[in-house]
């Protein structure tokens, strides 16, 4: 087993590399960060050149990576622009947990991102909630009424919420749940931040703003995951090990939850991990909809204003989440599947 | 009286139903799935909409603003009201809907071009080119779309100059937008056609077709591939729907087509700051989008049970 999680994570490292490699050619288009920069132009020619060199955005792109990946503190760099590699570079790169320092707020991106992260864990790990309860309920439910007239019904909803997109849903739940309640004089939800600025950072603020974002991020996969989890059951429901269950006389409870579902969870749980990482996407949208302080918008924040070791920090980190997550996800299926080995 | 009892040979005839070729059965499978007709129809609607209204508004109109006449509610001279500098809602619709509805075409065929072509070549060659090829699509795999949409339109956005098709003028970034959608979806029919094409080449056939000397590209395009239209169609419909929603998306976020182009997602864009005060500016392109993705999805839907070689209802 852990020689299995090693190995699976040495081949995990040369397609992380690959990927930052192609991200960062892909970042040399990203605009010029100097104009932008801390909201001042940069007018004198003299000080660009200097910001450039300072910065080592006059190196070539091979070398720039090169930074980037294992730093610059092992080479003498030249930082007054007479030609000459006068002071060792400063920086560890990627690799030794450097992720650098944004060129926008000159802050560490370990910090920046640090500040984000939780609140977008919150948003995306209560919506896995959400989603993963509802859609067990809803899916079980309709696997044991299948052709049912609530089974249906609740497929056309399901459909119909599963072509949702994002921002369509937020939109609609802010106009519902936010304008037309406050219009009727119903009790109504808050629609932008995470905590009332008045009223300060309670757990009760945070809450009562994470309920419209967090039902607009759960809608789409709900939907996916019930029609999953519906389509899951049924196999399993028609195996024979379930007939001979119920051939036997046990009660009808025990055959659901016990032989079913336990058997259904395998393809579940396998869909539900591999999916976890890519909330991070659904996240973004959201997030800008509901000016939610997370990890999303700080990407696009950054974007907009190139700040190049900002936005790769994020990238790379959601890529790691993703093969991190494979790896769990595998992990987790060895365990609950005894057929399964490694060695 | 002449007797009218056909004769044996004339009834073995009749009880010998004709073969039905794979789109003949998924037509009759197809016409059975009251879903994917709905969606069938609400599609053609949509597209009647879009380019039909062509005939009742002119594109001048839907770019023509009148700052006097901004923010107006729907009214019987403005159906879907006007936007926040004072252009018509429901021209943009039917312009915005053409763009849209052509971006999700035009990107869905450079998907399942390229799609194709890399999973032909890694499922029928095999071994480096086959590792090369799935690593790649794994890398791409690894980083969910938004974040690739949005850097890669960065990357090849900012100055695009205007293009002129058949007199008209569309911002060039639509040509971006259509490149990038195709470039950053091809990963999944990637996959499923490397699949097919693993399992379809170890056939006899495909033995009987190198052993009479067929080219390599001979037996990829005329042998293997024509097998494996069915899972494609069905992949690249469902794509569809993702193209139309990954333009929505990239434009909602500023990054997408520019205006004066209209596209369904770059309508929504500032609509956020109108939330309350004008609903029908988000309401009626996001309810659009939503009716074409939903629409193409029951159509997908229809066509993988319609199209499925193992299911044997007809």
């Amino acid at each position: 087993m852990v020689r299995y999680i090693v190995k699976r994570l040495f081949q995990g490292l040369p397609l992380l590399l690959v990927i930052s490699i192609t991200l960062f050619l892909l970042m040399m288009n990203i605009g010029d960060p100097i104009a932008t920069m801390g909201g001042r132009t940069i007018t004198r020619q003299s000080d660009r050149e200097r910001l450039t060199r300072q910065l080592g955005l006059d190196k070539p792109i091979s070398v720039q990576y090169l930074y980037w990946l294992i730093g610059n503190d092992w080479t003498k760099v030249d930082s007054d622009g007479d030609g000459i590699p006068d002071n060792y570079g400063t920086r560890h790169g990627i690799l030794r947990g450097d992720f650098g320092t944004s060129l926008v707020t000159r802050k560490p991106v370990t910090e920046l991102i640090g500040e984000r992260i939780p609140n977008t864990l919150l948003l995306m790990v209560a919506s896995e909630v959400v989603t993963v309860f509802f859609a067990l309920l809803f899916g079980i439910y309709s696997a044991l009424r299948q052709y049912s007239v609530m089974d249906n019904i609740m497929t056309a909803l399901l459909f119909i919420a599963y072509s949702m997109p994002i921002f369509f849903v937020s939109l609609m739940s802010m106009y519902i749940f936010a304008v037309l309640f406050k219009k009727w004089g119903l009790p109504y939800l808050p629609t932008v931040g995470m905590f009332d600025p008045q009223v300060g950072k309670t757990p009760w603020q945070i809450f009562i703003h994470m309920i419209l974002p967090v039902f607009s991020l759960s809608v789409t996969y709900f939907a996916a995951y019930s029609r999953y989890i519906r389509s899951t059951m049924l196999e399993v429901l028609s195996q024979d090990y379930v007939r001979t269950a119920r051939s036997k006389g046990l009660p009808r409870r025990q055959v659901v939850y016990i032989h079913a579902l336990k058997n259904a969870a395998l393809p579940i749980v396998t869909v539900i991990g591999l999916d976890l990482p890519f909330l991070l996407g659904g996240a973004v949208v959201t997030e800008r909809i509901f000016a939610w302080p997370g990890m999303g918008r700080l990407f696009l924040d950054h974007v907009s204003r190139s700040d190049l070791p900002v936005v790769m920090g994020i990238l790379m980190l959601v890529a790691t989440a993703v093969v991190v997550f494979q790896i769990i996800t595998d992990i987790i299926y060895a365990w609950l599947d005894p057929r399964i080995r490694f060695d | 009286m002449n007797n009218q009892t056909p004769t044996l040979s004339e009834l073995a005839d009749d009880l010998i139903t004709p073969p039905l070729t794979l789109w003949q059965l998924g037509w009759l499978r197809f016409r059975r799935h009251k879903m994917a007709l709905f969606g069938g129809v609400i599609l053609i609607l949509l597209f009647i909409f879009a380019f039909g209204g062509a005939f009742l508004y002119t594109e001048k109109y839907a770019n023509f603003n009148d700052t006097s006449q901004r923010l107006l509610a729907p009214s019987a001279e403005h159906p879907f009201g006007t936007d926040s500098i004072g252009r018509d809602i429901l021209a943009r619709t039917i312009y915005g809907g053409q763009i849209s509805l052509f971006i999700g075409l035009v990107s869905v065929i450079i998907e399942t071009i390229l799609g194709i072509i890399i999973g032909a070549l890694a499922g029928y060659y095999g071994g480096v080119i086959d590792a090369i090829l799935m690593r790649i699509t794994e890398a791409m795999l690894n980083i969910p779309t938004i974040f690739l949409l949005i850097v890669m339109a960065k990357f090849f956005g900012g100055n695009v100059p205007e293009i002129e098709i058949a007199g008209r003028v569309f911002s060039g970034s639509v040509i971006v937008i259509i490149v990038i959608i195709g470039a950053t979806s091809w990963m999944y029919l990637a996959r499923i056609v490397r699949a097919e094409f693993l399992s379809l080449k170890e056939n006899e056939f495909i033995l009987a077709a190198r052993a009479t000397g067929t080219s390599n590209s001979q037996i990829i395009f005329y042998h293997i591939l024509p097998n494996t239209v069915a899972p494609i169609i069905v992949s690249s419909t469902l794509s569809v729907a993702n193209a139309i929603l990954a333009e929505a998306y990239i434009s909602f976020l500023g990054l997408g087509v520019m205006p004066p182009t209209a596209t369904w997602g770059n309508m929504l864009e500032s609509s956020a700051k109108y939330l309350d005060s004008a609903p029908w500016l988000w309401f009626f392109p996001g309810m659009l989008i939503l009716l074409t993705v939903l629409s193409i999805n029951f159509i997908g839907d229809g066509m993988r049970d319609a199209l499925d070689p193992r299911s044997r209802t007809i």
